[in-house]
């Protein structure tokens, strides 16, 4: 087109352009609903949210009554559709209340971590220069620790237990989060609207929440969905240790670890909790990496 | 060269010193008495003020971090309150332990991952790629002491084949390379090699995809170069990328190999830990961690700087 020819014939203008496109959160969503892969994993975050939430009204047995006759029922027992634990629990009771427990451990260090990192890691890109340093260096030293280790040093030194295993999740979680936060915020920081807001006298605080948040959100929380996996993973982890969640509460790291006596007797009981947790880690990743590719983040 | 590796490792020493900060700060942040797992229940007030300088605990806290890293400099790691062993003798026999473990799963996982990303970046949206892809999102799904049990449930208990705990026939302490040892090795190893093949396989898969793309494979096909040597060129290109990637994931295991080891009760570092939690033995909980995590970060370097030798690129 002829750059040069600024006079519009008012005829030719095309009409779609007064029409509102479709916004961006509408297009990752629409793309979202046609990846078949994606979305068979959503429906199946679904079903264990209402599991989560709704588990403790539908159980047929109660996930919590013992009894020395029933112990180690196999698969398929009359009562009991997928057997009973070492102390005569109702399995399938309690993989379904174990939803609940389960979800929470993973999910809310996570919730956690995005708010704390992202003010972190949205401060020190924002501000740059020598607080950037500051703060940067310091996460680097919680980097300097594989997740796993520093994740179970800060709950062996706690001490076993619920909020301790929150705590400890939470501070694994931060330093990636602050780290994916400060970077995108560095690169919208030099951004010219940004320059065209500072140079129009918006304060920091102004321009942090009207012109950065909106940006730096959408790709800083879909790196923390792809790390609920890791977190449901670790804190099951942590409970099966005996570091996490305590008995008789049905959490399903901690069944892992109690039916682990029962390895030679009912091989098949004691893994079932682990297939909990592995159908909720893929159902997230690959939730997530759906997430990943309808926004269209790269790596 | 020589000033990137000077300024790498500059870098790297306020990090060190961060670790140890962290590790130091983990026995203090610990709730209660350090002491209180060893004193009996009736000691004396003077039989705790001396085992509490007996251990430095009546010292401040800037002096005893100092002396701490001043001792750990000099490869003393304290004593271990359970057992009143040196920790650094324990640590280093549980690391030798673990790193066999670790690197034999590194290994296996970066072959396998390699296969599957080559040949899922090969023929990209194939159905060869979709199966490869999703078994690498398995891969890094799986929680792995699960995985761990499901192998010892099949090749232990029902098969028989292989042993399901320990790290040699009978308890045995002394590693050897015979079957025996390395029969007990086996299902650990592959347990741990689940997640680098997942993640070895992701990388490896985007990179040849990555490298396909560039011109200079049209310009060598162009050229007439075969298919083979074609193919040698993005091994080229793809290996010091993948290979950083294998460097970080031997750590990464090194330090979360905990959960595998008390699995098959592998007597490496994950072991140590998880008793020094369950008897509050602080003194070998902070050397071991120290121990891991400086090993990593000592990983990390290496990483970098030998990718920097490969890839001359990346140097700045």
């Amino acid at each position: 087109m002829n750059m040069l020819n600024i006079a519009v014939d008012p005829a030719k203008v095309p009409t779609v352009a007064f029409e509102r496109s479709p916004g961006y959160w509408q297009t990752v969503f629409r793309r979202l609903l046609r990846d078949k892969v994606a979305m068979a994993a959503a429906f199946v975050v679904l079903v264990l949210i209402l599991l989560a939430l709704f588990g403790g009204m539908l159980t047929p047995a109660d996930p919590y009554k013992s009894s020395m006759l029933s112990r180690l029922k196999p698969i398929g027992t009359p009562n009991f559709p997928l057997g009973t634990d070492e102390l005569g629990r109702d399995m399938l009771s309690r993989l379904m209340v174990g939803a609940r427990l389960s979800l929470f451990m993973g999910i809310t260090p996570v919730v956690c971590a995005f708010i704390i990192g992202s003010i972190i890691g949205i401060t020190a890109g924002y501000a740059g220069g020598y607080v950037n340093t500051v703060i940067m260096r310091t996460i680097d030293v919680f980097y300097a620790f594989p997740s796993v280790l520093l994740a179970i040093a800060l709950s062996g030194a706690l001490g076993a237990g619920i909020t301790n295993s929150l705590i400890s999740l939470t501070v694994v979680f931060i330093p990636p989060i602050a780290r994916v936060a400060e970077s995108v915020t560095t690169q919208i920081r030099t951004r010219d609207f940004v320059e065209a807001a500072r140079a129009s006298g918006a304060g920091a605080f102004t321009i942090v929440r009207v012109h950065v948040l909106g940006n730096v959100l959408g790709p800083i929380f879909v790196y923390a969905t792809s790390l609920i996996a890791v977190a449901m993973i670790l804190a099951s982890g942590l409970s099966f240790l005996g570091l996490g969640v305590k008995p008789p509460e049905p959490e399903w790291g901690l069944m892992l670890n109690t039916l682990r006596t029962a390895i030679y007797t009912q091989p098949w009981i004691a893994a079932l909790p682990g297939v909990m947790i592995f159908i909720t880690s893929i159902a997230f990743n690959l939730l997530s990496d759906g997430l990943r590719s309808a926004m269209e983040i790269k790596g | 060269m020589l000033q990137f590796l000077f300024r790498r490792i500059l870098y790297t020493l306020p990090i060190m010193l961060g670790v140890a900060l962290v590790c130091f700060a983990l026995v203090h942040l610990a709730p209660g008495d350090p002491l209180v797992s060893i004193l009996p229940p009736d000691a004396s007030q003077e039989m705790q003020q001396q085992l509490r300088t007996l251990y430095g605990f009546d010292r401040s806290y800037p002096e005893q971090f100092a002396s701490w890293v001043w001792r750990a400099l000099q490869g003393d790691l304290g004593t271990s309150i359970a057992s009143s062993r040196p920790v650094t003798a324990e640590v280093l026999k549980a690391v030798g332990n673990t790193l066999r473990l670790a690197a034999m799963a590194t290994l296996i996982g970066f072959i396998f991952g390699c296969l599957f990303g080559f040949v899922a970046g090969y023929f990209q949206n194939s159905w060869v790629d979709k199966a490869a892809s999703f078994t690498s999102v398995l891969g890094v799904s799986v929680p792995h002491y699960w995985l761990g049990m499901v192998l010892v449930i099949i090749f232990s208990s029902l098969l028989m084949w292989l042993p399901a705990s320990g790290a040699g026939p009978g308890g045995s302490d002394q590693w050897k390379w015979d079957w025996e040892h390395i029969k007990h090795m086996l299902l650990p190893a592959i347990t741990m090699s689940v997640i680098p093949m997942g993640i070895i396989a992701r990388t490896v898969r985007a990179l040849v995809a990555e490298i396909l793309a560039q011109e200079f494979v049209v310009g060598l096909r162009a050229k007439g170069l075969t298919d083979v040597g074609v193919f040698l060129h993005v091994v080229k290109n793809a290996a010091p990328t993948a290979l950083a990637v294998m460097g970080l994931q031997l750590g990464y295991l090194l330090g979360g190999s905990i959960l595998i080891e008390t699995v098959f009760a592998w007597p490496g570092t994950g072991f140590l830990l998880n008793s020094a939690i369950f008897q509050r033995d602080l003194p070998l909980l902070q050397g071991t961690i120290l121990v891991l995590a400086m090993f990593f970060v000592v990983l990390n370097l290496v990483v970098d700087v030998v990718q920097t030798l490969l890839d001359p690129r990346i140097a700045r």
